[in-house]
C-alpha cells in the first residue's frame, strides 16, 4: 500500500475515520456540558441519540433529559442555562421552527445556549434531505451562527462555539449539513479532554448572572417602549464585536490543538491571487467547489472560493478585504428568501455595496434545494455564466 | 489505483448498503489512505433501491457530490439490474462486482471487468442469512486491490463491535471464503 501523502504533526491528536455526527457527539463529550435535552428528528438524530448512548454507559455524567417536544428541549436548556449551567441541544427542519419562539428568547436573555442545526429543508412538501432553509428563518435571532465545511471544520466550530458563547453571553448554533456532513464517514481528529481543558475552562458564570435564590434576579421581563429598543441596540452591537472575539479565540484554538489552518474563522480565501471570478457559499458546498477548481487547470488560475465559516454576525469587512471590484461574484446558496433572492446574496450584496468602482457583477445561483445533489458539472456551468449580463437570480440544477 | 477511486454500491434496503460503504472507507483509511462514505438515502424503507458511496484517495477528498462516474461498481442485489439503470456512468474501465453465481442478463455481454461473487450462497452458508453486504466485500478486495484484507477484517471489528464476538467472527469468516473463491 501506498502510504497517505497527508502527514500529521504529532501532537496533532490521532485522526479517525467517523460519521459526522459521532465526531460532533464525541466532541460535545469531551466539552462535558451539565444539561442536555433534544427531541430526536431526522438528520440530526445520531448525534443526540450517540450522547443519549454515551450517558447510559456511563461514559458521561451530564443530565440528558428526554423533552416531548423541540420546543420543550429549548426550553428546557433556556431553564437549565439561566440556572448557570452548561448545556448543548441539537436539532433540524421543523424541529428548528418548533423551537423559534424559544430561540429568539434564548438571545433575547443573553444565555450561552449551544446548538447544532443538522441542515434540512422545511415543509411542505415535506423534505428530509439536506438545505440551508431551517436555519434561515432563524438567522436574525441573536444566535451567532458557524457553518462547517467538512467534520473537523463541525468539531472545531463547536469547540470554539462554547468559548464564544461563555465569554460574550451569546448564544451560538452550528450548522452541518444534514447527510452530506452527519451521515459521511470521513477522517477527523477529536481534541482529547486535556486539550479541551486548556482552550476552554469549567464554566463559572459570575454572581449575579443566573438563577439564585441568593441573588434574586429576573430573565426576559417586560420592557417598555423606553427600554427595549437599546436591548435589541446593545444586542447587535454585541453581536458585531463578537467577531474580534471570533477571530482571537479561533487562533488561539488553533494552535492550543496543534492545527494549521490559516484562515481566521470567519472567511476563509482559498484560490488565485487576482481571481476573474469568486464564488461565495456556506456549508459542505465548498467541498464540492474547492475539487471542481483545483482539478481543472483553467479554474484553478481564474477562479476563487471564499468560504464563509462565519454567518451571524456578517463579516462584511472580511468580505471586502478579499473580494475587489473588477471580480465577479457568483453566491451559491442552498435557501431563499421566497419573493427576494438569496439571505446570503443580500448579505454579500450589502457587504459591496459602499465598495468604489464596482463594475463586475454580483449574481445569485439557488442550488440544492431538498437535497438536489449538486454536481462539478453544475459548478462549471454556473462559473460559465457568472461574468455573463443576464438575470441576477437561477436556479440551478 | 487510480487518484481518485469511486464506488458506487447499489442494493435495497436492509441489505446494508451503507454500512458496505463505510466498511470500504474504514478498511482504505486503515491502510494509510484518505477516504469518504456517504449514503444516497431514498425513500426509508425495507426493499427500496438505494446506493451507497465510497471514495479513496492519497489526496485529501473535499468533494461532497454523488458519484456519476464509478471507477468501481458493486451490485449486492441482482434484480436491479433488470430494472432502472444502475450501469449510468460506467466506462470500459469500470470493474462491476455482482452479487450473482455467472452472467444471465444481455446488458451485460459485452461489458469488460465483470467480476461474479456468489455472495447469497456464502452468506446462507456461513452467516445464516442472505445478507450479502460484508461478503461481497471480500471480493471487492481480491477483486479490485484497493483494500487490504487485513484491514478489511478489522473494519469490521471496529464496525460491528456492539454486534457481538459471534456475528463479528461469522462475517470475517464469510469474507475470507469470497476473498479465497
Amino acid at each position: 500500500m501506498i502510504k497517505n501523502k497527508i502527514t500529521k504533526k504529532a501532537d496533532q491528536g490521532k485522526r479517525e475515520i467517523l460519521e459526522g455526527s459521532r465526531a460532533v457527539a464525541l466532541m460535545i463529550k469531551n466539552i462535558k456540558p451539565n444539561v442536555i435535552s433534544a427531541y430526536p428528528i431526522t438528520p440530526q438524530t445520531h448525534i443526540v441519540e450517540d450522547l443519549a448512548k454515551m450517558k447510559a454507559n456511563g461514559e458521561a455524567d451530564y443530565e440528558y433529559l428526554r423533552a416531548e417536544s423541540e420546543f420543550a428541549a429549548a426550553s428546557i436548556v433556556l431553564g437549565a442555562s439561566a440556572a448557570g449551567a452548561r448545556v448543548y441541544s441539537a436539532t433540524s427542519s421543523q424541529g428548528l421552527l418548533l423551537m423559534a419562539e424559544v430561540v429568539h428568547n434564548i438571545a433575547g436573555m443573553r444565555l450561552p445556549v449551544v446548538m447544532t442545526c443538522a441542515n434540512r429543508a422545511i415543509s411542505a412538501p415535506i423534505s428530509i434531505w439536506n438545505d440551508h432553509s431551517d436555519v434561515m428563518n432563524i438567522k436574525d435571532s441573536g444566535f451567532i451562527q458557524f457553518f462547517a465545511s467538512d467534520s473537523q471544520e463541525a468539531v472545531n466550530q463547536h469547540l470554539l462555539a462554547y468559548k464564544i458563547a461563555e465569554k460574550q453571553g451569546l448564544p451560538v448554533m452550528v450548522n452541518m449539513d444534514g447527510f452530506i456532513l452527519t451521515h459521511s464517514y470521513e477522517p477527523v481528529i477529536i481534541p482529547t479532554r486535556a486539550k479541551v481543558k486548556k482552550f476552554l475552562p469549567d464554566y463559572k458564570p459570575a454572581k449575579g448572572t443566573y438563577l439564585d435564590p441568593k441573588n434574586p434576579k429576573t430573565f426576559g421581563a417586560f420592557f417598555p417602549p423606553a427600554y427595549y429598543m437599546e436591548t435589541r441596540e446593545n444586542l447587535h452591537q454585541d453581536l458585531i464585536k463578537s467577531l474580534e472575539l471570533i477571530k482571537k479565540e479561533y487562533a488561539f484554538m488553533i494552535k492550543t490543538l496543534g492545527f494549521n489552518n490559516k484562515d481566521n474563522g470567519l472567511v476563509e480565501y482559498l484560490g488565485p491571487k487576482n481571481p476573474k471570478i469568486i464564488l461565495v457559499a456556506l456549508g459542505s458546498l465548498n467541498g464540492t467547489i474547492l475539487e471542481t477548481i483545483t482539478s481543472d487547470k483553467k479554474l484553478k488560475t481564474s477562479v476563487g472560493l471564499l468560504k464563509i465559516k462565519t454567518y451571524r454576525p456578517f463579516p462584511a469587512q472580511e468580505i471586502i478585504k478579499v473580494i475587489k471590484a473588477k471580480t465577479h461574484v457568483a453566491v451559491l446558496e442552498k435557501a431563499i428568501s421566497l419573493g427576494q433572492a438569496g439571505p446570503l446574496y443580500n448579505d454579500v450584496v450589502e457587504a459591496l455595496s459602499g465598495q468604489k468602482n464596482r463594475s463586475a457583477l454580483i449574481k445569485n445561483y439557488i442550488v440544492g434545494l431538498g437535497g438536489r445533489d449538486i454536481s462539478s458539472e453544475i459548478i462549471k456551468k454556473i462559473i460559465i455564466d457568472s461574468p455573463k449580463k443576464n438575470a441576477s437570480l437561477k436556479f440551478y440544477g | 489505483m487510480n487518484n481518485l477511486e469511486q464506488i458506487r454500491i447499489h442494493g435495497r434496503g436492509g441489505q446494508g448498503v451503507v454500512t458496505a460503504a463505510e466498511l470500504i472507507a474504514i478498511a482504505a483509511f486503515y491502510d494509510g489512505l484518505e477516504a469518504q462514505a456517504f449514503p444516497n438515502f431514498g425513500v426509508e424503507r425495507t426493499g427500496a433501491p438505494i446506493q451507497a458511496y465510497a471514495r479513496i484517495s492519497k489526496k485529501k477528498i473535499t468533494t461532497r457530490e454523488q458519484i456519476y462516474e464509478p471507477t468501481v461498481l458493486i451490485i449486492q442485489d441482482s434484480s436491479l439490474l433488470d430494472s432502472g439503470n444502475i450501469l449510468a456512468g460506467i466506462s470500459d474501465k469500470t470493474k462491476i462486482i455482482i452479487n450473482a453465481k455467472e452472467n444471465r442478463w444481455d446488458k451485460l455481454k459485452n461489458k469488460k471487468n465483470l467480476y461474479f461473487s456468489p455472495a447469497t450462497e456464502i452468506a446462507l452458508e456461513m452467516i445464516g442469512k442472505n445478507i450479502v453486504n460484508t461478503v461481497i466485500l471480500g471480493a471487492f478486495a481480491k477483486y479490485t486491490k484497493l483494500v487490504s484484507l487485513a484491514s478489511l477484517k478489522k473494519a469490521i471489528e471496529t464496525k460491528f463491535k456492539d454486534k457481538g464476538e459471534e456475528i463479528v467472527a461469522k462475517n470475517i469468516k464469510a469474507i475470507e471464503k469470497a476473498f479465497l473463491k
